[in-house]
């Protein structure tokens, strides 16, 4: 009987299609992806259940670190209300702050992370130098709440508008920093805020998830 | 692959040992091409956020200094969580007892459970969470037991200091 003769097949395969595929997903990731911004304070938010975006407009930023310390910012798209905050201190605590100084805190992405009674020393250093003070945090315990100055001024530098107060928090700061947080707020009467958190899964089962399912998964924030 | 012809042809046009031109095939190979896009692909992958931050919103009670001003909890329908260090909670349901025999300590994992098994067991009116951080909880306990007032549909909820009995009766505990 003669051999069946079993033909070579050649091992190379038609890479055109992956080509295309890899090309496609390549280009669809350039076209989504959004650089992170470079952030001078690196705080890892913790996650919740909350499904609501984060407001980007008229927002006033209380930064936590893990260490507990406290700073405070203006967003840069609303440098009149920065100006406004910078002079209701300066002048609510006679700082004597020069025009110099006002315009280091409306730098981009400034934030103030020090004591009065260091701000004006801090506010005199160069771009480069701020980057690498190491800034012991706006206190905020019972004793000296210096944030309730800060509130205050912008509360009232954002008059007649919405001030997005939003707090960002560090998942290893201690709870006392927080308190004096929100005992600066309510010293100012505001009741209401934003944390930023990281979004997460609602777990099966429990009450909120029953009521998702049944309101065809609608976020329903209060 | 890509080779050159070294080998010399002869100068005659037409002879009988004359090569003809070989018809070169206009495939090329991909797969370098394939490993560069794959490459690019998880350098994207790794760099993009897709992820937004989202807001989590929180409503402070207004501090007032006169007693018939103040939201009266009715202390059947209370449950109070204490988060203490290392992630752990106590809990008591109602008042606390003189000699604590009703605070009970659990963790992040069955807290759900408590906050559920109270809520089934009270008239949703009187129902009400207190919140109570030690100074050694940190922020992430505090946003994490918030999420659960959220998870759990907890209307009534309250973020309130902690008593110096309660501290004690914590350090004691953990020891």
């Amino acid at each position: 009987m003669p051999k069946v003769k079993v033909p070579r097949k050649s091992t190379s395969v038609d890479m055109t299609a992956m080509c295309d595929v890899a090309f496609l997903l390549l280009s669809f990731f350039i076209l989504t992806t959004k650089f992170k911004a470079p952030e001078a304070l690196a705080v890892t938010t913790p996650k919740s259940v909350s499904t609501k975006a984060v407001d980007q407009k008229n927002v006033v930023l209380i930064t936590m670190d893990k260490e507990g310390k406290v700073y405070f910012q203006v967003n840069d798209e609303n440098p009149d209300e920065k100006e406004a905050v910078i002079d209701a201190v300066d002048q609510a605590k006679a700082l004597g702050l020069t025009a110099q100084e006002k315009a280091a805190f409306k730098r981009t992405g400034a934030f103030i992370g020090v004591p009065f009674s260091k701000l004006k020393s801090y506010l005199a250093l160069s771009p480069d130098q701020a980057k690498n003070y190491k800034a012991e945090g706006i206190p905020v315990d019972t004793l000296d709440n210096q944030m309730i100055e800060w509130v205050r001024a912008a509360n009232s530098a954002f008059t007649g508008k919405k001030m997005n107060l939003l707090v960002k928090g560090d998942n290893d700061a201690k709870y006392p920093s927080f308190k004096g947080i929100i005992d600066a707020l309510k010293k100012n009467e505001i009741f209401k805020f934003s944390m930023i958190t990281d979004p997460e899964g609602v777990p099966a089962g429990t009450d909120l998830y029953k009521r998702n399912q049944a309101t065809g998964g609608k976020a329903t924030d209060e | 692959m890509a080779e050159m012809d070294t080998s010399s042809g002869g100068g005659h046009k037409k002879g009988p040992g004359v090569k003809k031109g070989k018809k070169l095939s206009t495939r090329v190979d991909l797969t370098p091409m394939v490993d560069l896009g794959f490459l690019l692909i998880t350098f994207f992958i790794f760099t993009t956020t897709m992820s937004q931050p989202t807001a989590m919103k929180l409503f402070l009670p207004k501090d007032t200094e006169k007693p018939e001003d103040q939201n009266k909890v009715k202390a059947s329908g209370a449950l109070t969580l204490i988060l203490a260090k290392n992630n752990t909670v106590f809990y008591y349901e109602g008042e606390l007892l003189p000699d604590g025999s009703n605070f009970k300590s659990t963790g992040f994992k069955d807290v759900r459970d408590v906050i559920i098994n109270k809520k089934r067991s009270t008239n949703p009116e009187d129902f009400v969470v207190v919140i109570k951080p030690t100074p050694d909880a940190t922020y992430k306990n505090t946003v994490d037991i918030l999420d659960e007032m959220t998870i759990n549909e907890v209307k009534r909820y309250a973020l309130v200091d902690i008593f110096d009995v309660e501290l004690q009766l914590v350090a004691k505990s953990l020891q």
